[in-house]
């Protein structure tokens, strides 16, 4: 029996719900960065025209200007977004119950079991688009497969405020020229394994032998190369968002061995950013963090500390987590990897002020977050900052310390 | 394209229903122009495209006309068109 997903993707979600309720940025360059009062932050989301002139997420508020000087920049305002984003899921929500949020802005939904109700998954994906642009104002892509996978192909293929249909019958002829980055879970790491491979497309990962992927890559191989035929077996996972969420973690194999306390100083940094960003995204802090270490040999350990109040600030965060490192690893190998983890998790929805940072974190801690991120930038390139930008919960068995693979991301929102 | 509008949030008078379902009765557009509701002919979550703004928008007949009114987080408010804004509210901000 074939299975029908759609996953729905809004366009420049952020940009686009601040043009929607503020008529006289439509149309212009935009951006919502983050933390603009230090002139340290960074670009979230970009409107169209933003991006046409160059503008990136990730970017830094400066770089941006640089490549745009007439931007407008919007400072977030994450409670509104998830109360857009709420109301996206009740339009999801009101054709099938399997929904599976990914990130606040997108979602698969599975609706193989709906068509005697609201029609076809193509007359279903249309309805959908067509409310989201009435009810909410803003517009959604939408691919629609018989996969998880495929769906998430088809909602990046054509954008913004379009349908794509991936079938086994245009299977190959859609998906096999895309570059092999654009499946989800080819993180840098990957990427860089299967280039020098000389893998570089879909297509070509597709057709190559099981053998010589498990040599090259492991089980993780095999498990992208049946990604890339299109046959993702993976359920979609029903489940609400925020209280579902137990743990905000990132984890990520490093793009060398990690060799000393300045090496895994900057992935932490670099980790609890993004960690720091998407509890920023749910309106939520943490008041566990969690440390996870991988070395040479494949051991592993994780260690956590409870804080005295609960934080979003990626300073704080990393702050702990090195901390926690300097305390319980002795350098006897090098490291492959090592993640950051955010869990008992608070709403701060209601009643908190959410500034960007709290306030309580001065500007030299921030200065020393750009500066790791700047050192990372230079070593191992711009892009190994907006990669690890945002990681969602289905990935987060990607750092489940019982678990031997950590899974690179090659997601980002946007 | 549709014109420009300004989001003005208004007074509004409600009635609330044994099952709590609200409905307004009285619209405040300023001091001299208080507006009777004759009957609500729709609800629905609709955007207001013209001025900004996601809510529930009530569609009401006022002294024979259809009017729009948005009830967005707990405020209530119509797409006015920029003349029939006193100077303070079409300076200030749409958001706050
Ligand atoms: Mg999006």
């Amino acid at each position: 029996m074939g299975r029908e997903i759609l996953h729905c993707d809004a366009n420049c979600f952020y940009a686009a719900v601040e043009m929607q309720r503020n008529p006289d940025l439509r149309g212009k360059p935009v951006a919502v960065c983050g933390n603009q009062e230090e002139r340290h932050g960074i670009v979230l989301t970009a409107s169209y025209p933003a991006k046409r002139r160059g503008v990136k997420t990730g970017m830094a508020i400066w770089q941006a200007r640089q490549a745009c000087p007439e931007l407008v920049v919007v400072p977030p305002d994450y409670p509104e977004y998830m109360r857009i984003s709420g109301m996206l899921r009740e339009i999801f929500g009101s054709y099938t119950n399997l929904v599976e949020p990914f990130g606040l802005d997108e979602a698969w939904l599975d609706v193989s079991g709906s068509r005697e109700l609201f029609g076809s998954p193509m007359e279903i994906a249309e309805e959908i688009s067509a409310r989201v642009k009435f009810e909410l104002g803003i517009t959604v892509s939408i691919g629609v497969s018989n996969n998880k996978i495929t769906a998430k192909l088809g909602s990046d293929y054509k954008k913004p405020d379009a349908i794509t249909r991936i079938m086994p019958n245009n299977y190959e002829q859609i998906v096999y020229p895309l570059p092999v980055e654009d499946l989800l879970y080819v993180g840098p790491a990957t990427s860089a394994k299967l280039r020098r491979a000389g893998i570089s497309t879909i297509g070509k990962l597709a057709e190559c032998s099981e053998d010589f992927l498990s040599r090259r890559l492991g089980k993780m191989g095999l498990v992208l190369k049946t990604f890339a035929m299109g046959l993702d077996p993976t359920p979609v996972h029903p489940c609400d968002h925020v209280q579902a969420i137990k743990s905000v973690g990132n984890g990520c194999t490093a793009p060398r061995d990690l060799v000393n306390d300045d090496d895994v100083k900057i992935m932490l940094y670099l980790l609890s950013e993004s960690v720091a960003l998407r509890l920023r995204e749910l309106a939520a802090r943490c008041s566990v963090v969690g440390l996870y270490v991988r070395d040479c040999e494949l051991a592993s350990f994780t260690r956590q500390r409870k804080l005295q109040e609960p934080t979003c600030s990626s300073a704080e965060i990393a702050e702990t987590a090195f901390d926690l490192f300097k305390r319980n690893y002795h350098w006897d190998m090098p490291l492959r990897g090592v993640g950051v983890r955010g869990s008992e998790l608070v709403d701060t929805t209601n009643g908190v002020q959410l500034s960007l940072y709290a306030d309580s974190i001065k500007r030299e801690k921030w200065e020393k977050i750009d500066g790791a991120m700047d050192r990372l930038r230079h070593r191992y390139g711009y892009l190994s900052i907006q990669r690890a930008i945002v990681q969602t919960d289905p990935l987060l068995a990607a750092v489940d310390p019982s678990q031997h693979t950590i899974h690179p991301v090659g997601y980002f929102a946007g | 394209m549709e014109e420009r509008r300004i989001r003005k949030y208004v007074p509004v008078t409600l009635r609330v229903d044994e099952n709590g379902k609200i409905r307004p009765l009285v619209i405040e557009f300023d001091e001299q122009h208080k507006y009777l509701v004759d009957k609500v002919l729709d609800v629905r979550r609709a955007a207001c495209q013209s001025a900004g703004g996601v809510g529930d928008r009530f569609t009401c007949r006022i002294q024979g006309q259809e009017t729009y009114i948005w009830l967005e987080k707990g405020r209530w408010f119509i797409a006015a068109k920029p003349e029939y804004l006193t100077p303070d509210e079409a300076e200030s901000k749409p958001e706050t």
